[in-house]
């Protein structure tokens, strides 16, 4: 059972009250409901100095890190990457920064960050167990105010320490964004070789930042989109293993698959719902494809769409009473919405062009989708298809998937002549653009929730 | 509008294209899967021999492929010109079974061509059901956009992408 053990700092601060007057931080515009409020709030050009953590004693460790002392340094380095690499702030990492000693943890030297020019400080200690597990006490420090602003701290296994620093990077992101977290989530994705015309496709994963890659398949079956559980346990997906596109379902505890069900036809689009109850998926009956769902655990599909054409890609509303998917029944491919049972169903894109792959935002608030006007461009409209805004604009970016807390959208694309592939991740500003490092090529990127 | 002219133009380049073309490496390996070694198509000396794919491909002349316009399904004249071959040839050899690949440009989602790569190929099957070749000799497979042959991002490249190719099964 690999579970992170959050605990209460034992060493109790006489500021425990401002945890409480902290909790409610700067983004006080209202959340949600309108749309168009998500742009701006994430703005903050927060400089963060977060330098190498203190430990207790320099002794060995089971990690791949080293020390306690160079683990230290490791998790300081995650959490900097991690805050880093979604644009809105400024951090200064531990290579750069001049490291506490354990007794300045709680007690920062407000004067010397000042001079460095920081406006928060995150730091914190790592601590060896007699059993091997790895405690990361983690604090963010408001240098301007001379005040704590939130401290948390976990026990993990040496395998999961990486798990900690994302912990302390969501904490700190939380508490200056006033959003939810997201870094300590997985993204499964497909890894693209070769030359254009015979790619290998394999199904692989990685944590949220890149780190803990492995490729699940060994590539001689073509791999296509992938969709983790919710619970983190298996993926969904598409391979040609037989030599025709069928669904799979890859067990991670086990590292064994099996089809999701038997058919003579061909199944595509495999989704989850929200609470893993159900599974969506397509089917093509002479030509003629259609949406259905499944119970995860077994049981009679049911058709949900029937109309002429392709009806493919649904996607659950996080409440999983509506789906959104898309339908070439109008002669192009546009975007529908209908009911869980298939009642309902209503075109929501009439943006000019075509509208493909919407993913509802696990917030709710919005559907990100790919839309088709010359470029391949990814954009988000509110759930009616109103408040159409573009993320993208390149010549071909598509299949979005959303970041855990609804905030950072990665997609995959597609360069002109070479067909060469790559995995990209943008917030919803469209503002902080970036290519994700994946050891070779990738596409399909489907991004989990945040792990239990 | 001179669509019709192109695709002709088109068709006709991808005659000559595909003479040359190796179509060993698109066979989809027979039914209980796994890998098998892609078969190698007689030498040049040495004929076909009567009723195999190597003979088949020799015999269609580019025209066990068929094309299809953007985003477009339907079988147009040249499509039956070539299905009409195609089944001519299956009729000479009744025991033979085939499989219909049905293929996608790149300039679509993914998910979508590869329904749409499925009705193409469902759209030749059906033509040719209807020239009297029994459905149980016809499988088809939907590669969408995952395998083209024309390696450009243009327009004469996604032209010869948008297809239907029929392999014979040896």
């Amino acid at each position: 059972m690999k579970k992170l053990i959050p605990f209460l700092l034992a060493v109790c601060l006489p500021a425990s009250a401002l945890l409480a007057q902290d909790a409610t931080p700067a983004a006080s515009a209202a959340p949600s409901e309108v749309e168009e409020d998500v742009v701006g709030t994430l703005d903050n050009d927060a400089r963060i100095a977060i330098p190498a953590f203190a430990t207790n004693a320099d002794v060995p460790t089971q990690t791949s890190a080293g020390t306690t002392s160079t683990l230290g340094f490791q998790v300081a380095n995650v959490i900097f990457g991690n805050l880093r690499n979604n644009g809105l702030f400024k951090p200064t990492g531990p290579s750069s920064l001049p490291r506490p000693a354990l007794s300045q943890v709680q007690a920062p030297d407000y004067g010397g960050w000042r001079g460095r020019g920081a406006d928060m400080l995150v730091q914190g200690y790592v601590r060896a167990e007699p059993n091997g597990n790895i405690t990361v006490g983690c604090y963010l420090y408001d240098v301007a105010l001379g005040q704590q602003r939130a401290k948390a701290g976990w026990t993990v296994p040496p395998g999961e320490w990486r798990r900690a620093a994302h912990k302390c990077a969501d904490m700190v992101y939380s508490q200056l964004s006033g959003e939810n977290p997201f870094f300590d989530s997985r993204i499964a994705y497909i890894a693209e070789t070769g030359p254009k015309n015979r790619r290998m496709k394999r199904l692989a994963i990685m944590d949220s930042d890149g780190a803990n890659h492995r490729y699940l398949t060994t590539g001689q079956a073509t791999a296509l989109t992938p969709r983790y559980s919710p619970d983190y346990k298996s993926i969904l997906y598409l391979s040609y293993f037989n030599g025709q596109p069928r669904i799979y379902i890859y067990d991670l505890t086990t590292d064994r698959q099996r089809l999701l069900l038997q058919s003579q036809h061909p199944l595509f689009a495999p989704r989850w719902s929200p609470d893993g109850k159900w599974i969506l998926y397509s089917m093509a009956i002479g030509g003629n494809t259609d949406i259905y769902k499944m119970p995860s655990a077994g049981g009679n599909p049911i058709k949900l769409t029937d109309a002429p054409g392709i009806d493919i890609g649904g996607s659950f509303s996080p409440d999983g009473t509506r789906i959104v998917f898309e339908s070439d029944r109008s002669g192009s491919q546009q975007v529908y919405v209908m009911n869980a049972d298939g009642t309902g169903q209503k075109r929501i894109s009439f943006f000019g062009g075509r509208a493909a792959t919407p993913e509802w935002s696990p917030r709710g608030d919005q559907i990100a989708f790919t839309h088709i006007a010359g470029n391949f461009r990814i954009a988000v409209m509110s759930p009616s298809g109103g408040s159409l805004r573009y993320l993208t604009d390149s010549w071909q970016d598509e299949a979005p998937t959303w970041a855990p807390n609804g905030r950072v959208i990665q997609f995959f694309r597609t360069t002109r002549n070479s067909g060469k592939t790559g995995l990209w991740q943008v917030d919803l500003t469209g503002k902080n653009e970036r290519k994700l490092d994946t050891p070779v090529d990738g596409s399909d990127p489907a991004w989990g929730p945040l792990r239990p | 509008m001179n669509t019709r002219l192109a695709m002709t133009l088109l068709v006709a380049s991808g005659l000559a294209l595909s003479a040359c073309a190796k179509k060993a490496p698109e066979m989809l390996p027979p039914e209980p899967g796994g890998v098998t070694p892609s078969q190698t198509t007689g030498g040049d000396s040495t004929a076909p021999v009567p009723g195999s794919q190597a003979d088949f491909v020799a015999q269609m002349m580019g025209q066990d492929t068929i094309y299809f316009d953007t985003d477009r399904f339907n079988i147009d004249a040249t499509d039956q010109a070539a299905l009409a071959a195609q089944a001519a040839w299956l009729g000479r050899y009744p025991a033979k079974r085939i499989t219909i690949e049905g293929h996608a440009d790149e300039r679509g989602t993914r998910e979508y061509n590869l329904a749409l790569g499925e009705r193409r190929a469902n759209a030749a099957k059906n033509y040719l059901v209807s020239l009297g070749i029994d459905a149980a000799r016809i499988t088809t497979v939907s590669h969408g956009k995952e395998k083209p042959v024309a390696l450009g991002s243009d327009e004469a490249s996604w032209a010869q992408n948008r297809r239907a190719v029929t392999v014979t099964i040896d």
